[in-house]
């Protein structure tokens, strides 16, 4: 007799904040939103000074915008853009006792792997993976906006995935396309704003306008920058930028002697977001690879695996997965 | 007397380290061996502390432990290794630092070319990857010494980044295929009146990293899970393996676990290979 799957639980609803508190909140994490007269890679190198666990980062001048604070574990921290009471009182951050707050990860990156093997593991078939990998995808989402993480990128959907049995990818695409459709309010709601990344055109057509729409419409929300990586190769990034570069070289606005790193970066499809370099990638199901998934980016990401599958990475697992990147010292190459 | 029965002894454990070695080396070849492995080198700073050692003595300990390395990967018919010798990013350390580093790395390039060298020994052609511009001229003298003599090696090749980023690495790509697309499409720009096209294989074939395959397993020591921009763009589809141990600590037993790491996963490593 086949297995009857249990009835899927319906999601709780997440916290709604009154709004006074969500402007508090959703003040610092942006800086689309805080306005700065700071370059992308000033910003980046605040960020690793902030995120620099044993280090004594020193103060730096940065302007009318900056304050710097005592974080709770006595380190002097420069906070570009935030008023200087909100790590004092706590905001409206609520995080569990084992995180830091001047630790916390701006930019998170996810390759939400072993929805199949989850659902093989208990005879179900493959859709029922699928849905309870969704549900573990809006439970992140909720957890990144009420833990305060500004960013988060997802890998929903890989170039190399095209290879799978076709009712798969149509049942994929199917369910992306329900996703959309009745989330979209929910996002808005949230003040999530959608981004994607990869190339579209190959999507269905009715995906690819429904995806348009949600970009327009979340485009001007700040609690949470989630960015889609759908039919999307960290390869096919640096060679679209690439390209680009090479047409401003064709037109005499570039010479190639010129090219460097922030050319690259500027032209990379992860320009969209402020914070374009995860601070933490985490890839469930225990594979420990990257899957050319975000190359480029991840030069100085700290790297996080685990066995747990995709449909049952939660809270706890979220959390652990938190720990230890607060505990991980960050170099870049440099001195201790 | 004493000395020499110690050398004797010495050469006795080492030929049965060696026999044991092939035997396990064997029972790892009935299935895919790995043909390129790459480390990163992480944790000699760290060695030195906690073995009390003067400054600088950790990376000395950190050759020696990539010289058995190299051989237990060369015994194994590991055709291709590469290491992370130094990240641009290590320029900002210590002049002081930098400069003993760039001392040791000088001695041990000259060390490379000698007869008995490990290299010599494997057939090993030794490849100096990275923005070589950027080391001083005794270095560069002695990488080019090192890469001349052992250019006719043809049994392994080891690829050693020094003055390497991968973003480096990937800009001069970039900009290697623009000025190849602008030679070659000068005349056709008018007529087509389209840009260049530039696909992967072009930038591939301007990396650096072009003198090898993508590697199968990355090691990075100390138990740091991160690339640290180290073959980024190699490394999409590699096993990544980093064990706690510090770099100087790595033995065999590390390099046998990785492999049979490898050869659990390769199924599924072949099956992604095929789809791309």
């Amino acid at each position: 007799m086949k297995n009857i799957p249990p009835i899927l639980e319906t999601p709780k609803p997440l916290h709604f904040p009154d709004l006074a508190a969500m402007a508090a909140f959703s003040l610092p994490l942006h800086s689309s939103f805080t306005p700065s007269p700071f370059k992308p890679q000033l910003f980046r190198h605040l960020q690793r000074l902030k995120l620099a666990p044993h280090a004594r980062p020193p103060v730096l001048s940065c302007g009318s915008n900056a304050a710097a604070v005592t974080g709770p574990t006595g380190n002097e921290v420069v906070v570009n853009g935030i008023p200087p009471d909100y790590y004092a009182d706590g905001g409206s951050v609520q995080l569990p006792p084992s995180l830091q707050r001047e630790l916390m990860p701006n930019h998170v990156a996810v390759i939400m792997d072993g929805n199949r093997r989850w659902a093989g593991s208990r005879n179900f078939p493959i859709v029922f993976g699928y849905e309870a990998g969704f549900r573990a995808f809006k439970r992140l989402i909720e957890l990144a906006c009420n833990w305060g993480i500004g960013t988060l990128t997802v890998f929903a959907f890989s170039s190399e995935n095209w290879c799978r049995p076709k009712a798969e990818t149509d049942l994929l695409m199917g369910l992306f396309e329900r996703i959309l459709r009745f989330e979209l309010e929910h996002f808005m709601r949230e003040n999530i704003r959608i981004s994607l990344i990869g190339d579209a055109t190959k999507l269905p057509k009715q995906l690819q306008s429904l995806l348009v729409d949600a970009v327009e419409a979340t485009q001007n929300n700040s609690r949470l920058h989630l960015i889609v990586a759908a039919n999307y190769s960290g390869r096919s990034d640096v060679v679209q930028a690439c390209r680009k570069i090479a047409f401003k070289v064709k037109d005499g606005l570039i010479d190639p002697n010129d090219i460097n790193e922030y050319l690259v970066e500027r032209e990379l499809e992860t320009s969209c977001t402020d914070f374009p370099h995860p601070d933490l990638l985490i890839r469930t199901s225990g594979e420990l690879r990257m899957s050319n998934f975000l190359l480029w980016q991840l030069a100085y990401t700290e790297l996080y695996f685990t066995n747990a599958l995709w449909p049952d990475f939660g809270e706890s697992e979220f959390l652990e997965a938190l720990c230890s990147f607060q505990q991980r010292q960050r170099r870049y190459g440099g001195n201790l | 007397m004493a000395k020499q029965s110690s050398n004797r002894a010495t050469q006795v454990i080492e030929a049965v380290g060696s026999f044991l070695r092939r035997c396990i080396g064997s029972i790892l070849s009935a299935g895919p061996i790995p043909k390129h492995i790459a480390f990163i080198m992480d944790g000699n700073r760290r060695y030195a502390k906690k073995q009390n050692l003067e400054e600088g003595a950790g990376h000395r300990f950190g050759y020696s432990t990539l010289m058995n390395m190299l051989k237990y990967c060369y015994e194994l018919d590991v055709k291709y290794v590469t290491i992370y010798a130094f990240s641009i990013e290590n320029f900002k350390r210590r002049p002081e630092e930098v400069q003993s580093t760039m001392q040791l790395i000088q001695e041990k390039i000259e060390g490379l070319i000698e007869k008995e060298s490990i290299v010599n020994r494997y057939g090993v052609r030794v490849h100096f990857i990275g923005n070589l511009k950027l080391l001083s001229k005794p270095v560069q003298l002695a990488a080019e010494r090192a890469m001349n003599a052992t250019w006719h090696n043809s049994k392994a090749v080891l690829s050693i980044c020094i003055a390497y980023t991968s973003t480096d690495e990937i800009v001069n790509a970039v900009e290697e295929s623009c000025k190849e697309k602008q030679k070659g499409n000068e005349k056709l720009l008018d007529e087509i009146g389209e840009g260049p096209l530039i696909d992967v294989a072009d930038v591939e074939k301007h990396m650096y990293m072009a003198v090898a395959p993508d590697p199968d397993i990355i090691i990075r020591t100390s138990g740091e899970t991160r690339l640290s921009n180290f073959l980024l763009w190699q490394s999409a589809r590699s096993l990544l393996y980093s064990p706690g141990v510090l770099w100087p600590e790595i033995g065999f037993w590390h390099l046998v676990r990785a492999v049979l790491d490898f050869q659990k996963n390769y199924a599924y490593t072949e099956k992604k290979s095929k789809e791309s």
